[in-house]
């Protein structure tokens, strides 16, 4: 059976594979969305948590044997404290002042975890092997899906949905939200707001982690991992609308599904494609999809 | 005032000073390539400040410029047999006219978004570079000569005598001059700019845009023009770049290259003349010296100098130096220390 | 007063020297023979060349005593990370400033090109051993440049061949998109067309890619019998791995077109039995290549591969050829090296052809089963040898100026 000229298995392959890629995309720029959103901080970090993210699984399973599904929680834990050091001690300062530097200063971090892994670990990566109840592939006819992957699908769009159900429908949430809109009259009320920023941030470092824990067994676990993905993530929330956690969710799982379709027409365009429909939208649409007007 | 006049002629001195040691710089033993690397990555950073120091747009995707101009010399230079002046001219009409279209999407966005989108679109351009066959890819643009300036002044390298039989004349010593007289020719005429009517608009558009709204500027058309300005210059520096180094690569596409050049910019000292050239010299001097040494610590420290100079030294090192100055002079002159805020 | 304004003055400048000192005097290398060694350090090529590469012409050096024509000899490495503009940067600046002699290069097709065109500005010569892409002693051969170990001509009459032959008529290539990718997989659908086989497509990946899932899923509906492997090192190491994963090896047969002995070590002979690879030498040859490889073994605690020995052999050749000449003037030690035969642990009867080719025999091997193997690291089959001319471009086929 053919669409377009194109067999239906190569068709449905790589929206599937698309599939896969977007929950990628919907975690990272999940986590991204949060800290901008509630926080107004472009996290140009956030790709370096995510490889950090991956190296803490992949350094707790070589050194200590911590599996897999430990790593899913352990990793997340410790880059989050990471995140709440660097909330502390850096970021606190910025809140006031024009939000470049917020940009610039994740930025400059980004490098410095990028050079040290670098440094450390080379360039080639080291393998993260697939943990066992996952591994094996299902022959769904027009491919063989690594059952790994489909998980990855299932992980991230229950962690996407938790997320977004946190933040938008929970009381918690609405704190969240309130004490970032108005944090004076959030705190007159009795609420640590600084505590509270604090540990939004290191929520959102956590996200990339778990995202990173995902993406081991998949990819080489490399320090340019998290570089290789930041823009595509930025251009991802940007077309979602900068402070909506419902649109980056769906502009990534969307993104994944058009890279995915790309591949089977025109290849070579599939790492464009985002960027020319973030212009598109920018300029149809300036706060994105679902954002709400800057 | 006696502490603006002061710190005027200081600066000018150093000013002064700096070009003394860059005309001398060949005969002292310094390695002319390098230099000339340097400076073209000062003319870069000087036409990023336009934009960023004066204006108060941030560009994070301004390497897009760069290249246009970097690959657009190079093939037209190599493939097209065009002489270099020409070559320089048809890569910096190029990367203006990137710059335009790049300006016209972007430019109705403030602060954060207007640096997303210029990241976004400065993305594709990398892209396009990737594929597009004339650019060699991964394996860069290779081979670009030099050829004759206007047609008579030979360019490339070859041995000369010693200057007065005792100097030793390095070999690149005529495309050194060239370059030298392209930067000073680009750094007089950014401070021209900077102190003509347009530019003391475009001072107000930083400071208060509403209110130069208010006073019926039309700021969108005076934004694009420092926009267009800022990518010519850019991509004068990439041009010049090719012609000295005889290769375009994807790396002056890449966005780390535009964070750099934002690194310079603030390292320098925003918003001053010389604080991009400090700053680009500096870093090109920095992954110059480390990279055999060090290796990976040169990532590393890139990301400590910006981390630093985000929290504790937003001035730059001119910006640092000119506020010591007036406070000096205030001191002196018994008024009280004004405390100002970085920009 | 003027003192007190000069004091910061002088600071500014002062900084801007500070950027500039790495910068020395250019040197004229009158007392020391400087080689220079640039490759990738670091990235995905660094085990099949890399450091050990390095530790392979120290081993040369060392052979020699450490000096040679009572000049000392000394080796300075770079690592070019896989970027065109890094290495030619680094050649020119040494050749500049260090008064490097000669070049020895690393591994990355584009690098070599870029290096190349900069030691034939600076007439000084350039011997490239890691890289593939024949256009080095073809399109782009230069009277300063060698081309020494291997190129994408022998692998492709050697595998292409080889496979075809085997049944593998109908191809499709997952290529590295850059001059060693493209380059190989044009010499292979020359050689495979020539055979009487088709290639049926092709998909281009970025050098260094992490997931080659959508690549090989194109592949496979393609319903080609043969995935051509156009990449090396890491980037075949990833292909080979996930076409397991997504099953691609139940309907099509993998040819890795550039295979060396680390990525069969890293996959393991179970992934690899059976493949064909055509390489230009082999450590468990015969038993002087099995002592130098033990010697070598005892330092990094790996067989070395081709490379590492093609490293070896240059660096001694070239120093040889100075003892011979006494001088380390370009012109006179390549002309010493044209007319010299090679015979060392490498090669045997090898020579430098007019176009910069160094002629010598390739091998056809096939990766052995895991219960044949009897030892660590014993892992190919000889099957055939291809002697002297056989694997190369021929005079008919070569547009090099310099060889007619």
């Amino acid at each position: 059976m053919e669409i377009f000229g194109l067999p239906l298995q190569a068709f449905l392959g790589q929206l599937l594979l698309g599939l896969v890629n977007g929950s990628f995309y919907a975690m990272l720029s999940l986590g991204l969305a949060v800290i901008f959103g509630l926080l107004g901080i472009v996290n140009f970090a956030h790709g370096a948590l995510y490889m950090v993210g991956a190296y803490v699984a992949w350094f707790s399973l070589e050194k200590f044997g911590i599996n897999y599904w430990f790593a899913l929680i352990l990793a997340p834990l410790v880059v989050g404290a990471i995140g709440v050091v660097i909330e502390r001690t850096l970021l606190r300062h910025l809140y006031r002042i024009d939000p470049i530097y917020g940009l610039l200063l994740t930025f400059g971090l980004a490098l410095i975890a990028e050079g040290l892994f670098r440094r450390e670990f080379g360039v080639s990566g080291q393998s993260y092997p697939v943990p066992e109840l996952l591994q094996g592939a299902t022959d769904l006819g027009f491919m063989i899906l690594p059952n790994y992957r489909a998980w990855v699908v299932f992980a991230s769009l229950a962690v996407c949905l938790g997320t977004w159900f946190t933040i938008e429908r929970t009381r918690l949430g609405a704190t969240l939200r309130a004490g970032t809109e108005n944090p004076a009259l959030v705190q007159a009320f009795g609420i640590n707001v600084p505590l509270m920023v604090m540990l939004t941030y290191a929520a959102g470092a956590g996200l990339a982690a778990l995202a990173g824990v995902l993406a081991a067994p998949v990819i080489q676990v490399n320090p340019l991992m998290g570089s290789n993905l930041i823009i595509v993530v930025f251009a991802v929330v940007v077309i979602g609308g900068m402070g909506s956690i419902l649109g980056s969710i769906l502009t990534g799982i969307g993104l994944g599904l058009v890279e995915g379709l790309t591949k089977v027409f025109y290849p070579e365009a599939s790492s464009i494609v985002v960027f020319v429909i973030m212009a598109i939208v920018l300029m149809v649409r300036p706060a994105g999809l679902f954002g709400k007007e800057a | 005032m006696a502490g603006a006049s002061q710190t005027s002629r200081l600066a000018k001195a150093g000013l002064f000073a700096g070009l003394a040691l860059l005309i001398a710089a060949p005969f002292i033993g310094l390695y002319p390539v390098f230099v000339m690397t340097a400076l073209c990555y000062a003319i870069f950073a000087c036409a990023f400040n336009l934009l960023l120091g004066y204006t108060g747009l941030l560009s994070f995707g301004h390497a897009a410029y760069f290249a246009t101009a970097a690959y657009a010399t190079g093939w037209l230079v190599r493939s097209a047999g065009l002489p270099p002046e020409l070559g320089v001219l048809a890569g910096v009409g190029l990367a203006a006219l990137v710059g335009l279209v790049v300006g016209l999407i972007a430019i109705r966005r403030q602060g954060i978004y207007f640096a997303m989108t210029t990241l976004a679109l400065a993305q594709m351009v990398y892209f396009v570079f990737l594929q597009a066959p004339f650019t060699g890819g991964e394996d860069g643009l290779q081979g670009v000569p030099r050829g004759k300036l206007l047609g008579t002044v030979p360019l490339a390298s070859e041995a000369h005598g010693k200057l007065f039989g005792v100097l030793p004349v390095p070999d690149d010593i005529v495309m050194y001059f060239v370059v030298l007289a392209v930067f000073v020719a680009v750094f007089l005429f950014v401070r021209r700019i900077v102190h003509s009517p347009y530019g003391q608009v475009l001072k107000a558009l930083r400071e208060n845009e509403p209110r130069a709204i208010s006073l019926g500027y039309d700021v969108d058309r005076y934004k694009l023009l420092a926009f267009v300005l800022s990518t010519a210059l850019a991509g004068l520096g990439g041009s010049l770049k090719t012609l000295v180094l005889g290769f375009a690569t994807l790396s002056d596409a890449h966005w780390s290259l535009s964070g750099e050049v934002v690194l310079m910019t603030l390292l320098g000292g925003m918003g001053t003349f010389a604080g991009p050239v400090l700053g680009a010299f500096t870093i090109i001097g920095l992954q110059n010296m480390l990279a055999d040494r060090v290796g990976e610590w040169v990532t590393v420290i890139i990301g400590v100098i910006f981390v630093v100079c985000v929290v504790a030294f937003r001035r730059g090192f001119v910006g640092e130096l000119l506020a010591w100055q007036q406070r000096r002079a205030h001191y002196t002159a018994g008024q009280p220390v004004s405390r100002k805020e970085g920009p | 007063m003027m003192l007190k304004k000069l004091v910061p003055t002088a600071t500014l400048a002062a900084a801007a020297v500070f950027g500039m000192v790495p910068a020395a005097q250019a040197q004229v290398s009158g007392d020391v023979i400087k080689i220079g060694f640039i490759t990738d350090l670091s990235g995905l090529y660094a085990d099949i060349d890399g450091p050990a590469g390095a530790e392979a012409i120290r081993m040369a050096i060392a052979d020699l005593g450490g000096s040679v024509a009572g000049k000392k000899i000394e080796l300075l490495v770079a690592d070019h990370q896989n970027k065109p503009d890094v290495a030619a940067a680094k050649a020119r600046e040494w050749f500049d400033t260090q008064g490097v002699d000669m070049l020895i290069g690393g591994t990355n097709s584009g690098t070599a090109l870029a290096v190349a065109k900069v030691a034939q500005e600076k007439k000084k010569p350039y011997l490239a051993v890691g890289a593939a892409t024949s256009a080095l002693t073809n399109e782009q051969c230069s009277p300063y440049t060698v081309h020494y170990a291997y190129d994408t001509t022998a692998l492709a009459k050697g595998t292409g061949n080889a496979v075809v032959k085997a049944g593998g008529k109908s191809w499709y290539f997952l290529t590295a998109d850059y001059a060693f990718g493209s380059q190989l997989q044009n010499d292979t659908t020359a050689v495979v067309k020539a055979a009487g086989g088709t290639v049926v497509g092709s998909v281009r990946h970025p050098l260094s890619a992490s997931d080659f899932s959508s690549f090989l899923l194109q592949a496979q509906s393609s319903k080609a019998q043969i995935l051509g492997l156009a990449n090396a090192g890491g980037d075949t190491i990833n292909s080979i791995k996930a076409a397991n994963e997504f099953g691609i090896t139940k309907t099509m047969k993998l040819a890795g077109l550039l295979m060396f002995i680390n990525d069969v070590h890293s996959l393991g002979l179970k992934a690899t039995q059976g493949m064909y690879l055509t390489d230009s030498w082999y450590w468990n040859r015969d038993a002087e290549t099995r002592a130098w490889s033990r010697k070598f073994f005892e330092k990094i605690k790996r067989m070395p591969s081709s490379l590492q020995a093609g490293d070896y052999s240059a660096a001694l050749q070239y120093l040889n050829a100075v003892k011979a000449t006494g001088t380390d003037d370009a012109d006179k030690v390549l002309a010493q090296m044209k007319k010299t035969k090679i015979n060392d642990v490498f090669a045997k009867g090898g020579y430098i052809r007019d176009d910069g080719r160094m002629v010598h025999d390739m091998y056809l091997m096939q990766v052995k089963s895991p219960d044949k193997s009897t030892e660590p690291w014993d892992y190919y089959n000889v099957v055939e040898t291809f002697k002297g001319d056989a694997a190369w471009t021929t005079k008919a086929e070569s547009k090099c100026a310099l060889w007619k």
